[in-house]
């Protein structure tokens, strides 16, 4: 349906350098950004980049760094100017508008998480969180009482008066995610706001987002160089590689048919069991050995489940009906970590 | 091997004439202008003699009333209190009441004149390379230029009196406030600044919100730098006239009075120390909040 796109980004372009305009012809006439680099003295942020991004979804765009991902997430909100190339909002052109427009923009559409969250040291949790609705020119009161409920919210309840130096990183980055769901904007941008933490604050955070994202169905733009996050916890995830996009597709696509060996290095390492579910590995067909698995159980809860009713196929159901049968040999397949095509260990810069 | 014997300097006479004709050309525009120019500074000039004469004329219990109160507001710290009152007692006792008060009348006006034109200053630098890059070498000279040097124009359009010494004292104590500000608004942390523009800040709320006060401990070093450098033009400003502390200070010079010249240094001494430490103090608990730890 093409009105579930909430932001659509069209032949994106973005050279950093003096003379960005011109590089896009070199660039289009196959320049790469070593080239561009070498011979114009110009960075290749973003080389054409296309994505339709889903309303009330979870976008992750990864890549390396150095790959573009900050650069395309800014290119949103304007914090970064293209050089060439298109942004829609709800069909709205955010190139087009004009410094009141962008301003009011920012203020209502679309709230942003900072990396290093970017919290005003001098103000306090509630003021920190109310923040946007400040700029908004929302009154006192009203500000306070939006504030004090997504403090709560977040689970800082206690804290609305302490400065943010008080609070461990990850307390801090929920003010930051208090402070951008207080605006009630659409869309919420996210650039690594969880990598500063450490591994286990940083899967609370994701339960967190989870979490709300259950209730507030926000269209939630999440960059990451974390496999494990982005397969945790995106709807969609789209992989950069020296600012163009390489793949895109929902995390059990990229994981199943990575689309070139940057990709397939990219997914080497991960827990395949976690992100493959039955219905990625089932063949049609249905059998008889008793056993049923909803079709979107992953294969880490699906094979013990198998051993235990020791069994070694299963019908895959959806809605009450069998639409395939999966067979423990099947799951063993999924899992294995696929070869690369030259058969050996491909490193990328 | 003349050229490596003689330096190839200009003519006597055509140097005398082009200094004569530097000097010439100044004069003549100080006769034109000097009254114009004095008539612009007389609000100043009013205020100063005002202000002046308020702090004389006021019963100084109330006077070391007022210091004491403004160091506790300012550092609220008992032990600068109690400096504070003692520091007074005794330039009363020692009878150098009069000339600290009209000493503590030009520091305050002079300080309060280079924050109202330093902070905005430095707010435009930080603004723009291009300004800065041209403000740069004018605060350096303003600094090290050596004082004298700049009080005989001033002198010159001027006369002599308190807003010639206020023209001087100020040229020498702008430049760390102006620099400070400059600096503290360059080094604020680029991520809350993207942050404050991701909101849909505008730029008066940006400036108010998170530049200025995120550059406030590095303005604050700046106010109180500017009132140190005030207080060491104290002698130099009294030689063009304006009163205080300086006067007796230079009288001892000339007559070589080491006792009236030691007292009277050591309480611009106790005016530097009580400015420094009440406005260091008040710089630190600005930013309190800055130190971590579960104050919960
Ligand atoms: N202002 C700039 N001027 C010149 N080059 C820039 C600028 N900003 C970014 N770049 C370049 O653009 C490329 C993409 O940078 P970007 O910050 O978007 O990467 P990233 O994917 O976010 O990386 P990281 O994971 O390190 O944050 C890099 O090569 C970077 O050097
Ligand atoms: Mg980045």
């Amino acid at each position: 349906m093409v009105s579930d796109i909430k932001v659509s980004i069209k032949n994106l372009y973005k050279i950093f350098g003096s003379n960005g305009k011109d590089m896009v012809q070199k660039v289009e006439e196959g320049a790469t950004k070593a080239s561009l680099q070498a011979e114009y003295k110009h960075v290749l942020g973003l080389n054409n980049v296309n994505i339709d991004i889903p309303a009330r979804r979870i976008q992750v765009i990864m890549g390396l760094s150095g790959s573009g991902k900050s650069t395309l997430i800014r290119h949103l909100n304007r914090l970064i100017e293209p050089t060439s190339g298109e942004i829609m909002v709800d069909g709205e052109d955010v190139l087009a508008m004009s410094d009141v427009e962008l301003r009011n923009f920012r203020r209502n559409k679309m709230s942003m998480v900072f990396q290093k969250f970017a919290l005003l040291p001098h103000r306090t949790v509630i003021d920190n969180v109310g923040y946007g609705l400040k700029i908004k020119g929302t009154d006192k009161a009203e500000m306070n009482e939006r504030s004090q409920k997504w403090i709560d919210r977040v689970g800082l309840s206690g804290f609305e008066n302490n400065y943010p130096a008080q609070l461990s990183g990850g307390m801090q980055q929920r003010v930051g995610l208090a402070r951008a769901l207080a605006t009630d904007a659409e869309i919420l941008l996210m650039d690594e706001a969880f990598s500063a933490l450490d591994p286990l604050i940083r899967n609370d955070m994701q339960d967190i987002l989870l979490d709300l994202q259950e209730e507030l169905h926000k269209t939630i733009i999440f960059i990451t160089h974390d496999l494990d996050e982005a397969l945790n916890i995106g709807d969609n995830i789209v992989i950069l590689r020296d600012g163009a996009v390489i793949q895109q597709g929902s995390p059990q696509e990229i994981v199943l048919d990575p689309a070139d060996d940057y990709v397939r290095d990219f997914i080497k390492d991960i827990n395949r069991a976690r992100v493959l579910d039955v219905s990625s590995v089932m063949k049609t067909g249905s059998n008889d050995s008793g056993l049923e698995l909803a079709s979107d159980v992953i294969l880490e809860l699906a094979m013990p489940a198998m051993i235990k009713a020791d069994v070694t196929s299963a019908n895959v159901m959806r809605d009450g009906e069998v639409i395939g049968v999966v067979t423990l040999a099947d799951m063993i397949g999924g899992i294995a970590r696929p070869e690369s095509h030259e058969g050996e260990q491909v490193t990328y810069r | 091997m003349e050229l490596f014997d003689d330096f190839p300097s200009m003519g006597r006479t055509d140097l005398r004439d082009l200094k004569k004709g530097i000097d010439f050309a100044f004069s003549d525009f100080s006769r034109d202008n000097g009254e114009a120019i004095e008539g612009f500074f007389d609000p100043l000039m009013y205020f100063m003699v005002w202000f002046e004469k308020l702090l004389m004329a006021a019963p100084w219990p109330i006077m070391i009333l007022i210091f004491a109160l403004l160091a506790w507001l300012g550092a609220r710290s008992i032990g600068i209190v109690i400096g504070t009152i003692v520091s007074f007692l005794a330039i009363g006792y020692f009878g150098m009441w009069e000339d600290t008060m009209a000493t503590v009348a030009i520091i305050s006006v002079a300080t309060f004149l280079c924050i109202g034109l330093g902070i905005p200053l430095g707010i435009l630098m930080s603004r723009s390379n291009r300004l800065q890059a041209g403000v740069t070498p004018v605060l350096d000279i303003m600094q090290t230029i050596p004082s004298f040097v700049y009080l005989i124009p001033v002198v010159m359009l001027l006369g002599i009196g308190k807003v010639p010494g206020l023209i001087a004292v100020c040229i020498y104590a702008l430049p760390p406030i102006v620099r400070l500000t400059n600096l503290g608004i360059r080094l604020v942390d680029k991520e809350v600044l993207e942050a404050a523009e991701a909101f849909g800040s505008s730029y008066r709320q940006k400036l108010f919100d998170v530049q200025i006060p995120l550059a406030l401990p590095n303005i604050f070093a700046g106010v109180n730098q500017t009132i140190m450098m005030a207080l060491a033009m104290v002698v130099i400003a009294s030689m063009i006239g304006v009163k205080g502390l300086g006067v007796p200070v230079l009288r001892a010079v000339s007559n070589q009075y080491l006792a009236l010249g030691l007292m009277n240094g050591l309480a611009i001494v106790a005016l530097a120390v009580i400015f420094d430490r009440v406005s260091q103090q008040y710089g630190k608990r600005l930013q309190k909040h800055r130190e971590g730890g579960h104050g919960v």
